[in-house]
């Protein structure tokens, strides 16, 4: 069983859900990465989305964009995130799953990303702008690897493409909430519930619903519905702002898991 | 050469394209895919098109010999294909009659699109005012400033032009944010994308709906001189004016074509638009294409004088074509296109657009280096008139660029 299958075995053990923040690498600096993720390991994270910058991120709102710039004008490279991520390694425990765009990788050597990223220790891998269609350049590979291909599903997609992606899946199956790019909401979507759950159905991985999730009862009501939730531009905000005391508390929400793993 | 078919069914052109976007706008892609699989079935939509382009917009437009600028060069006879004379000043107006009757058939009421110059924005502008739709523009807003003549327009003609200051504020960008849109909105939007960029099928799309420019200059040039020109030479921003006059030729061997890309204050500097020249193949804004970008594979700005060229990717066809070495890439600097503007100006009473004149002035080294019983035909893009302004200010010893 890999890292990411353990997780969620003992997340169900517990009866309980997850929480993954996203965390934009290098906002703030590459040095204070492994802290962070040592932090939110600490404050409940069931696995950590950590975010590669990209100068024209079309799949982001402005919090994510606005990180991705200063991480980018921090001098932020993948190369640097790899090294970091595999210092990082030493300590945490949770799956770290890297989240980018297509070409830092493209630009990187498809095949060394994949060896590299395998060393350092991260358990996944989600590239938004690489629909299944795309996937064949780099998922044999991560295949491989035994790194996860986390695949993504939206709203716009109709249920038996869900069923498709579903069945290629590993690791979880990245439930998109809303019509939209990254960044907080208020409100979802009427037939947000409805479409987790014929996900749900479908999927014979866990799924995680993200995009626009920032408060605790909309945590709550989406959880009813899938194995958890990933929170992006709240996180990234509420990092840039230092304000871990509300960092902790908005992740504080499934109990136990703190110190499960 | 064996026929010459792609895409492919993927949406490749070799290793070039594919569908490079995010789950969200999968469906509207394969929709799109479909529609315009059906639409190529049916001869009404073909009849319309063609009605649309005789009587609205003024095809078929005329192949010139410019024997002026040809004495002048002294090389090879200079033909123009001129695009500038289409109702809205340039060739954009061919892909957005088809893509905006191709929406109404999928029953998209809404049309989002990215212009540059604004010559894409005004020609989505002015169908959608024709086919009343919706229309949302993006534009960059230091595009905004150099093409303010074409933001009234767009106005003028019932769009809503939205200033985007991300990034560097010009084209790449508003091509982000008219996605991040289509994204949102996808639902009862159509994304009139501008040129032969993008996922598929909007390269190959693109490339159909401005054929026209090659299939009418190829037949203008036969019915003269029974044969074919040497040489047909087009500017390339993402391509599109380009990959519809060289399309119909690709499978006639013995007619070279010549891109010409923005070399801005010189390929040797940070400041140009030369992707096939100095980029390498990445993957932006939905297609695996020549990009400009560094080497942690971060997007590099481009700059050029016309906002048009100004975009740091090309068109995945291209970036086929140039692999094959079917096609042939050059660039043109600033200087060079804005003494080109002015000598077509002069010679030929023709003000060609920024975006053209970098055509026009490779040309004329071109046909120099073929020599006289030679025949070149260059795509004159579009007109001119939008960049009076910022070449007046130039000048006058301003800097527009
Ligand atoms: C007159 C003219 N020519 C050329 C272009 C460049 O586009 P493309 O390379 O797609 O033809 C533009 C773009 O705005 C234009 O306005």
């Amino acid at each position: 069983m890999n890292r990411i299958e353990q997780t969620f075995q003992l997340l169900k053990e517990h009866d309980t859900k997850a929480i993954v923040p996203y965390i934009m690498a290098g906002d703030g600096g590459l040095d204070c990465l492994t802290e962070r993720l040592e932090m939110l390991e600490k404050f409940g994270a069931a696995a950590i989305e950590v975010g590669v910058p990209f100068s024209d991120p079309v799949a982001d709102g402005p919090t994510i964009q606005a990180a991705g710039i200063r991480a980018l004008n921090n001098g932020t490279t993948l190369k640097e995130i790899v090294a970091e991520l595999t210092k990082a390694r030493r300590t945490i425990k949770i799956p770290l799953i890297i989240m980018t765009y297509l070409n830092p990788v493209y630009a990187y050597g498809i095949s060394s990303f994949v060896e590299d990223i395998q060393k350092a220790g991260v358990d996944g891998c989600i590239i938004p702008d690489m629909p299944v269609e795309e996937e064949e350049m780099i998922a044999p590979l991560l295949e491989a690897a035994g790194t996860e291909l986390i695949r993504l599903v939206t709203l716009t997609t109709p249920l038996d493409r869900v069923k498709q992606i579903a069945a290629k899946g590993r690791g979880f199956l990245y439930t998109v909430t809303v019509k939209g790019i990254t960044g907080t909401r208020n409100e979802f979507d009427k037939e947000l519930l409805s479409f987790l759950q014929a996900v749900k159905e479908v999927s014979p991985i866990p799924v995680l619903a993200g995009f626009g999730i920032s408060n605790h009862e909309q945590m709550q009501t989406i959880t009813k519905y899938c194995d958890g939730v990933v929170i992006g531009s709240k996180i990234v905000d509420l990092l840039a702002e230092n304000n871990f005391a509300e960092l902790a508390d908005l992740m504080s929400i499934f109990k136990l898991k703190s110190n499960l793993i | 050469m064996t026929a010459y078919t792609l895409p492919n069914e993927t949406g490749h052109f070799g290793m070039f394209g594919g569908k490079f976007v995010p789950e969200t706008l999968m469906k509207a892609i394969i929709e799109l895919t479909d529609a315009y699989e059906a639409v190529k079935q049916d001869p009404e939509f073909y009849a319309e098109i063609k009605h649309l382009s005789k009587d609205y917009v003024g095809r078929e437009t005329p192949l010139y010999f410019a024997e002026n600028l040809t004495n002048y060069a002294g090389g090879a006879n200079i033909f123009l294909k001129r695009e500038d004379l289409n109702h809205t000043g340039a060739h954009k107006i061919n892909n957005a009659i088809g893509q905006a009757l191709l929406a109404v058939r999928m029953g998209k009421k809404k049309i989002v699109a990215e212009t540059g110059a604004g010559q894409h924005g005004v020609a989505t502008a002015t169908v959608c005012a024709l086919l009343n739709l919706d229309c949302i523009i993006f534009m960059g807003a230091e595009d905004i400033k150099r093409q303010a003549l074409n933001v009234f327009r767009m106005e003028l003609l019932g769009a809503k032009v939205v200033s985007v200051t991300s990034g560097s504020a010009t084209l790449k960008d508003a091509v982000n944010e008219a996605l991040r849109y289509w994204v949102a909105n996808v639902e009862d939007t159509h994304y009139l994308l501008g040129s032969v960029t993008g996922p598929h099928p909007f390269p190959m799309i693109v490339r159909d709906f401005q054929s026209v420019i090659g299939k009418e200059t190829k037949e203008q040039f036969f019915t003269r001189y029974k044969t074919l020109p040497d040489a047909v030479v087009a500017c390339i921003g993402g391509g599109s004016n380009a990959m519809g006059m060289f399309y119909p030729f690709i499978e006639e061997k013995k007619v070279a074509l010549y891109g010409v890309e923005a070399a801005g204050k010189g390929i040797e500097t940070p400041y140009h638009a030369a992707s096939l020249t100095k980029g390498k193949p990445g993957v932006l804004h939905g297609a695996l294409m020549y990009l400009l970008q560094n080497q942690d594979g971060q997007i590099q700005e481009a700059h050029s004088v016309s906002a048009g060229l100004d975009y740091p990717g090309v068109g995945p066809e291209h970036s086929y074509l140039k692999e094959i070495g079917r096609a042939h890439y050059h660039s043109i600097t600033d200087q060079e296109a804005l003494d080109a503007f002015q000598l077509l100006s002069k010679l030929e009473g023709i003000i060609p657009a920024l975006e053209s004149s970098h055509a026009v002035a490779f040309a004329l080294k071109l046909a120099r280096q073929i020599g006289a019983s030679q025949n070149l035909v260059v795509c004159l893009s579009g007109r001119g008139d939008k960049d009076v302004d910022a070449v007046r200010a130039r000048l006058k010893g301003g800097d527009i660029g």
